[in-house]
């Protein structure tokens, strides 16, 4: 097998063709990719065949259990490494994401002051049942997360953060009496699907309530996107690696725009 | 084990601080007792099940109680008066109140010298049933034995209590010792515990005392097959601390989360009602000889674990003393703090390592629970194995007892199968590869690890001489813990707590006190025995 790995290689195009996107391993257009996975039978020569078949069907070339072992006496556990076969063209990608120019704390004060001449008000919560404050901390806290403060340390940003579990009746309610300009809504607990719901949730009711275009509704969580955000109905999604930083800039940019066109 | 210089002068002086603030606590909430209270005070009497609307019967009497204002007598008064006028059980009476055939208050009255005697014979039929299940788990570890060093705590989190079951058992099969199953999110907000197996829930399963019955007979079985005795976990917190207390006792289980100050600050629980549910539950929890597990590692997850590391070491001396006053021993001190600092931190190692050590040598009996990095795992799942190891470190060099194995995919989904099999392989490895290395070492005196440690004693010396001072509600008020404010009438529950009348009555008291102290000294004994064993070896 060694033997058939080398002659592939040598008979790769090694040069880089962007509408022929593939992974890289250590030679361009080599393919390689590492997945892990368990299977639900005893780890044995037939449940190893069974994972290398499911990687086939995958796309990846000449897959290689590298590690498998059992984790109970019903399930196995494998490590494949292959070369996918399956390509994408990516010049023809399209994505839908927050487009702004991040700019620092400090330019973001400056910012406000000038286009606003005022504080802008942020009202944050983690809404529904979710338990999770430390993404809407790392977000509002004054401490921030990574080196990036948050926005109560911003001199012209007012912020508010309501912590978790708050209902969206509550958020909404909360959110005019504070007189926000901007709802952030942090999402942490995903499983089956429970913040699409709680967040379709909130859109409607601030629909039903002609409040929806009063406020810039911004959400974030590990697993949103910009694109899920604007399916939702909302107007911006942060998601894993972005920063305090980049929901400032694109709030004060945003907002800007708005009044611009008004 | 190599030990820290420490300024013991300032361990004591702390100790005291967090005494007297444990003990101002409590003479103010000695005056109340809560639905909660009242409604683990139903089901220790024998009161179970749930209405045609799918109340639990507990919440049914005591509702009733409460609309007609008479709750401060204890509920143990009322049905004492109805079981010894009517001549029928608890249960009985608490379905008739559900029909609406039944006004607990309008019964006939009774002597009530027979309703104090009554109400010791049921509270000893309680504890009797606390007692037994007590012995079983004592005999089981010693047939078993226990494993010195730490215990590898994994959770399970399906929302299915079978699903959890498969997992828990593949966990226990792969070497933990502690299953944990999580609690579906929002469930600490809940005035009542749900009822019956259930197989929907968000992030976690429901608390209910029948899951608690399936997963412990599910990790009986599954101890008998791999010659361990597997601990089972829960969620003594919330709005029905001591009702999931009595729950836990009733089905064995050996560990529980149970905090103080946690609900008040995380859940925006009313902080008089939480100081008074902590209390009753704690005791339950002391009498049948569960580990709590308190929550300073949440202080971690929303302010800095390098500036604030302070605030944990306080909260421990504050669950100590509170723990201590509600009868329970040192040796079922689960106490809490985490190795949560940035990563970027430059020697954030050394401060780890040495606020572990500190807490362990401050607190020497206590089974301490130490938690892995959460907040600065990415869902870069390389790194988050490598941060895991070196919690998996300090956790093995500094003796920690109940160590929660950290998941390389914290950040991106409730736990696979694969990654607590992960997870169980990493922290095997390193407690096999550095078994030793703690007792092997010596801190250098004034090094950086023993200046640290210095650091965090003083600032949480400071903090409890403050706290002492203005009384621990007001600390709460001003948000001196974890940066949350919370006001004294504030937050959900307060409705909840009731005025005690002059005959109060709660039979349990003084048998759950004195159940934990016999408990203790068993447990004392068997140690020293165990202990003379080996020095023969």
């Amino acid at each position: 097998m060694s033997k058939g790995t080398a002659s592939k290689k040598a008979d790769l195009d090694t040069s880089l063709d962007l509408t022929y996107l593939k992974p890289y391993g250590d030679t361009m257009n080599d393919g390689k990719v590492q997945l892990s996975f368990t299977l639900p039978v005893p780890d044995s020569e037939v449940a190893v065949e069974a994972a290398r078949l499911l990687s086939l069907k995958m796309g990846l070339v000449e897959p290689t259990v590298t590690y498998h072992a059992p984790l109970d006496k019903s399930f196995s556990f494998f490590v494949v490494y292959g070369s996918l076969s399956h390509v994408v063209d990516y010049t023809q990608i399209h994505v839908d994401s927050v487009d702004v120019n991040v700019m620092t704390m400090e330019e973001t004060d400056l910012f406000i002051q000038q286009n606003f001449g005022r504080k802008i008000k942020v009202i944050g919560a983690s809404t529904g049942t979710d338990a999770h404050t430390v993404g809407i901390d790392a977000i509002l806290n004054m401490k921030g997360y990574a080196g990036h403060y948050g926005l109560e340390r911003y001199k012209m940003i007012d912020a508010l953060n309501l912590g978790s579990q708050v209902t969206n009746e509550d958020f909404i309610r909360k959110a005019v009496e504070f007189d926000a300009d901007v709802l952030l809504v942090s999402q942490t607990v995903t499983q089956k699907n429970v913040h699409i719901q709680n967040l379709t949730e909130l859109v409607e009711l601030l629909e039903a309530e002609r409040l929806r275009t009063r406020f810039l509704l911004i959400i974030g969580g590990p697993r949103i996107s910009h694109e899920l955000a604007k399916e939702l109905g909302c107007d911006a999604g942060f998601g894993p690696g972005k920063y305090a930083d980049d929901v400032a800039s694109f709030i004060c940019q945003e907002l800007a725009a708005r009044k611009q066109q008004n | 084990m190599a030990t820290l210089r420490l300024n013991w002068k300032k361990v004591k002086q702390a100790r005291e601080a967090a005494r007297q603030i444990a003990e101002d606590s409590n003479t103010y909430t000695q005056q109340f007792t809560t639905t909660t209270v009242e409604r683990s005070i139903c089901r220790l009497l024998g009161i179970d099940g749930v209405d045609d609307m799918g109340v639990p019967l507990p919440n049914v009497v005591v509702e009733h109680l409460v609309a007609h204002q008479l709750l401060g007598h204890g509920v143990t008064y009322w049905l004492g008066q109805a079981v010894i006028s009517l001549g029928k059980e608890p249960q009985e009476l608490a379905e008739a109140v559900a029909r609406g055939e039944l006004d607990l208050t309008h019964t006939h009255p009774v002597d009530p010298y027979e309703v104090d005697l009554w109400a010791s014979r049921k509270a000893e039929e309680a504890l009797a049933k606390i007692h037994t299940n007590r012995l079983i788990r004592e005999e089981k570890l010693r047939e078993y034995g226990d494993h010195s060093g730490p215990l590898l705590y994994v959770i399970v989190a399906t929302g299915n209590i079978y699903e959890d079951i498969v997992q828990a058992k593949a966990a226990a099969r792969q070497g933990a010792d502690i299953i944990a199953v999580i609690r579906t999110t929002g469930q600490s907000l809940l005035d009542y515990v749900p009822y019956g197996a259930t197989t929907e829930g968000f992030g976690g399963t429901m608390a209910t005392q029948e899951n608690f019955r399936l997963m412990r007979e599910a990790l009986d079985e599954v101890g008998e097959e791999v010659g361990r005795y597997i601990r089972l976990c829960n969620y003594c917190s919330g709005l029905c601390m001591p009702e999931i207390a009595v729950m836990g006792a009733f089905e064995r289980l050996d560990v529980m989360l149970n905090d103080a100050l946690y609900g008040i600050l995380f859940r925006d629980i009313n902080m008089q009602r939480t100081l008074i549910d902590q209390s009753f539950s704690r005791m339950i929890n002391a009498a049948a000889g569960i580990i709590i597990n308190t929550g300073e590692d949440n202080y971690l997850t929303t302010s800095d674990a390098y500036e604030e590391a302070h605030t944990v070491l306080a909260s421990q001396f504050i669950n100590e003393q509170f723990a201590l006053q509600a009868g329970l021993p040192e040796e079922q001190m689960g106490l809490g703090h985490a190795f949560e600092m940035d990563p970027e931190l430059k020697n954030a190692f050394l401060y780890e390592y040495a606020q572990a050590q500190m807490a362990r040598q401050i607190f020497p009996n206590a089974p301490l629970k130490y938690m892995p990095p959460t907040k600065f795992k990415t869902g870069n799942i390389f790194k988050g194995y490598v941060q895991d190891a070196l919690f998996n470190m300090v956790t093995v060099i500094s003796h920690q007892r109940i160590h929660l194995l950290g998941m390389l995919t914290e950040a991106i989904h409730t736990p696979f199968l694969s990654d607590r099999a992960l997870a169980i392989d990493n922290a095997k490895y390193i407690s096999t590869s550095m078994a030793d290395f703690g007792s092997d070492i010596e801190f250098r005196q004034g090094g950086i690890m023993e200046q640290r440690a210095d650091v965090v004693l003083d600032l949480a010396l400071d903090l409890l001489e403050n706290i002492r001072k203005d009384g621990l509600f007001r600390t709460l008020e001003e948000g001196r813990f974890a940066g949350v404010r919370r006001p004294f009438e504030g937050g959900k529950g307060l409705s909840g707590v009731v005025t005690k009348e002059d005959h109060y009555l709660n039979p349990f008291v003084p048998l759950l006190l004195e159940e934990a102290r016999v408990g203790s000294q068993r447990y004392h004994q068997g140690k020293q025995q165990s202990d003379q064993g080996e020095q023969y070896e």
